[in-house]
């Protein structure tokens, strides 16, 4: 299976490009768990892309029965208590030490996280 | 002095706060018992003998130099290690924070040093507080004191088997889907998930933001109390923080205690949280505690909350989506682990080699189910009409709330089951089935024990609308007063 394109709002799709509401059928299989595994930064192994995928397959079936539910018109709850927006003054405010914060760091170079390459050297 | 470790809370902080007894010595006592059990339990991951003993001292020159104590001041605590605690190792149970100290305190963390309660150690959980049976943490599972061969529940296991082995009288827990009352219920002691906003959230190590929440362990409903009243209220630095009076949770332990009497409250059987999946001593407890509850003369009613039944497909949804997102800033660059950095690996290699050997297949599970259900495509499917369900969830509830004052349930469908025992994911997940409704809307919920099934014990789950956190206390100590404590095994090395 191929990286899936970014859409224009960011999300990433995976296996198809379905966009009903009710919740696919056939969910789940090694390539899948595959690609997954790539999106969440999971280097996998062999024997747990056969194991997530059979569990994920199941696990997924299970939690499709909230498609069950009609809930056409009911809003969607994020926050149980309602809350608005909260600010606060914008004033400054002290930080944490900067050796406090880099001291857990894994690696650390010149007072700065030093991070592995970035930019790819081959053509 | 009589063995200070068997001691509640409540009466220690008494004793310290009369000079009757020594914080130090109350420190050095749990010390050793933890010395003395913790090789069988495994509650703690880190013990910190030296801070415990300097905040004990403090706690007894501040007496000594005429300042007032508070009623817990001088009392031993366990901390969830997914709390951030300055200076000392915080896990989350993870082998990807193995070796972390974290340069600040949890609001939470703070609170608790400022009420002169004395922190013993970090405890023992799920990693990342992914589970129901603290067999997911990086280092080991803990034992259950009342069968070492069997499980604490989770993911707050270790702060559970603490308080139960008296190796503490207090304990902190995080709750996400249930993870304080299922360990609660499943080692005989209380614990309450307070009300969502209740209890600051910073430097918790996030799992699932919009229904993680800390709150008390404790072997009396009163200690609970008075640990609720010390980490409750407003915290700017949590922006879903209620900025509101904190409800009155010690008051109502003790006047629920002291009324023997519940009369004139309105107590709702939940028809949907029992009956099958639920084991037989379970509800037979449950019906025993009813009968209870009826003769302290709460009147009780059945209430019906249909979409109850859907709390489990859209916890699984939206906690995992939540946890696929917090879970991102494991990236191998600020803190913890990293792994295959030789010079040849991008960052993007690294980075996934090391979540790869730092995370257990449980929380890799997890991420990926979320980031599954908030692929474009399905998104509407599974996350959005998991968050409809939500608000058909509080919806139940406040029907439900029209007609009792508080509704019970079991806290879980079975008593504690043995370690290994459980290897389906699914059929761990049905652990939470009684306790999901109440996180998914954000209401609080107190687990008290309500006897034994098979030498085993039961939980009774006591839930009341949002904010009413000091309902929950109230019918609790009523219940506890009445029913009378439960005899401790004995844990010996």
């Amino acid at each position: 299976m191929s990286d899936a394109p970014a859409t224009s709002d960011g999300h990433v799709t995976v296996g198809t490009t379905d966009t009903a509401s009710t919740a696919p059928a056939g969910r789940i299989n090694r390539s899948e768990v595959a690609h997954l595994a790539r999106l969440a930064r999971l280097a996998v192994t062999d024997d747990e892309l056969d194991l997530f995928a059979e569990q994920l397959d199941v696990i997924l079936g299970a939690v499709a029965s909230v498609s069950d539910v009609a809930a056409a018109d009911i809003p969607p709850t994020s926050h149980a208590v309602p809350m608005t927006n909260v600010y606060r003054a914008d004033e400054v405010q002290p930080c944490l030490p900067r050796e406090d914060v880099l001291a857990g760091a894994p690696d650390v170079e010149d007072h700065k996280f030093r991070v592995p390459r970035i930019l790819a050297e081959e053509a | 002095m009589s063995d200070l470790t068997r001691m509640t809370a409540a009466e220690i902080g008494a004793l310290v706060a009369g000079g009757e007894v020594a914080a130090v010595e109350v420190a050095q006592a749990h010390l050793d018992r933890i010395g003395s059990v913790d090789a069988q339990v495994n509650a703690f991951l880190h013990v910190d003998t030296a801070g415990a003993l300097e905040a004990a001292k403090a706690v007894d020159t501040a007496r000594a130099n005429g300042t007032v104590l508070g009623p817990l001041a001088g009392v031993p605590l366990a901390m969830k290690d997914v709390v951030v605690t300055k200076g000392l190792p915080t896990t989350a149970g993870s082998k990807i924070l193995q070796g972390w100290h974290p340069p600040y305190d949890a609001t939470i963390t703070e609170r608790i040093k400022n009420a002169g309660i004395v922190m013993l150690g970090k405890t023992n959980m799920d990693e990342f507080a992914m589970g129901s049976s603290t067999e997911n943490s990086a280092y080991g599972p803990t034992h259950n004191p009342w069968d070492l061969s069997r499980i604490p529940g989770g993911s707050s296991g270790g702060s559970s088997a603490a308080v139960a082995a008296f190796e503490a009288p207090l304990s902190i827990g995080t709750d996400t889907g249930g993870s304080i009352r299922q360990p609660a219920a499943v080692t005989g002691i209380v614990g309450h998930k307070p009300t969502y906003g209740g209890v600051s959230r910073y430097g918790l190590i996030a799992f699932s933001s919009s229904l993680d929440q800390a709150g008390p362990f404790g072997r009396t409903v009163l200690d609970a109390a008075l640990l609720h009243e010390v980490i409750a209220g407003h915290d700017p630095r949590d922006s879903t923080s209620i900025d509101g009076p904190v409800p009155p949770v010690v008051a109502a332990a003790r006047e629920g205690a002291a009324a023997g009497s519940l009369a004139g409250v309105r107590v709702g059987v939940v028809r949907e949280l029992g009956g099958e999946g639920y084991q037989p001593g379970v509800l037979a407890a449950f019906d025993t505690a009813i009968g209870t509850l009826r003769e302290l003369g709460a009147e009780i009613v059945e209430v019906s909350c249909p979409h109850f039944e859907y709390a489990l497909a859209a916890y699984y949804l939206i906690a995992p989506s939540e946890c696929s997102s917090n879970l991102a800033r494991f990236d191998a660059v600020r803190y913890g682990l990293r792994v295959g950095d030789d010079g040849a690996n991008s960052l993007e290699e690294v980075m996934s080699l090391t979540r790869e050997a730092g995370f257990g297949p449980e929380v890799k599970r997890r991420i990926m189910i979320g980031t599954y259900a908030l692929s474009s495509g399905y998104y509407d499917a599974y996350y959005g009409q998991a968050q409809k369900v939500r608000t058909l969830i509080a919806r139940d509830f406040a029907v439900a709330f029209e007609r009792a004052d508080v509704l019970v349930s079991p806290s879980t469908p079975v008593v504690a089951f043995g370690i290994g025992e459980v290897v389906d994911p699914l059929t761990m997940y049905r652990n939470d089935l009684c306790t999901l409704p109440a996180s998914l809307a954000g209401t609080p919920a107190t687990s008290v024990p309500c006897g034994l099934s098979d030498g085993l014990p039961v939980g009774l789950q006591i839930m009341a609308p949002a904010l009413a956190d000091d309902r929950c206390y109230r019918v609790a100590a009523a219940y506890e007063a009445a029913a009378g404590p439960l005899t401790f095994p004995e844990v010996t090395a």
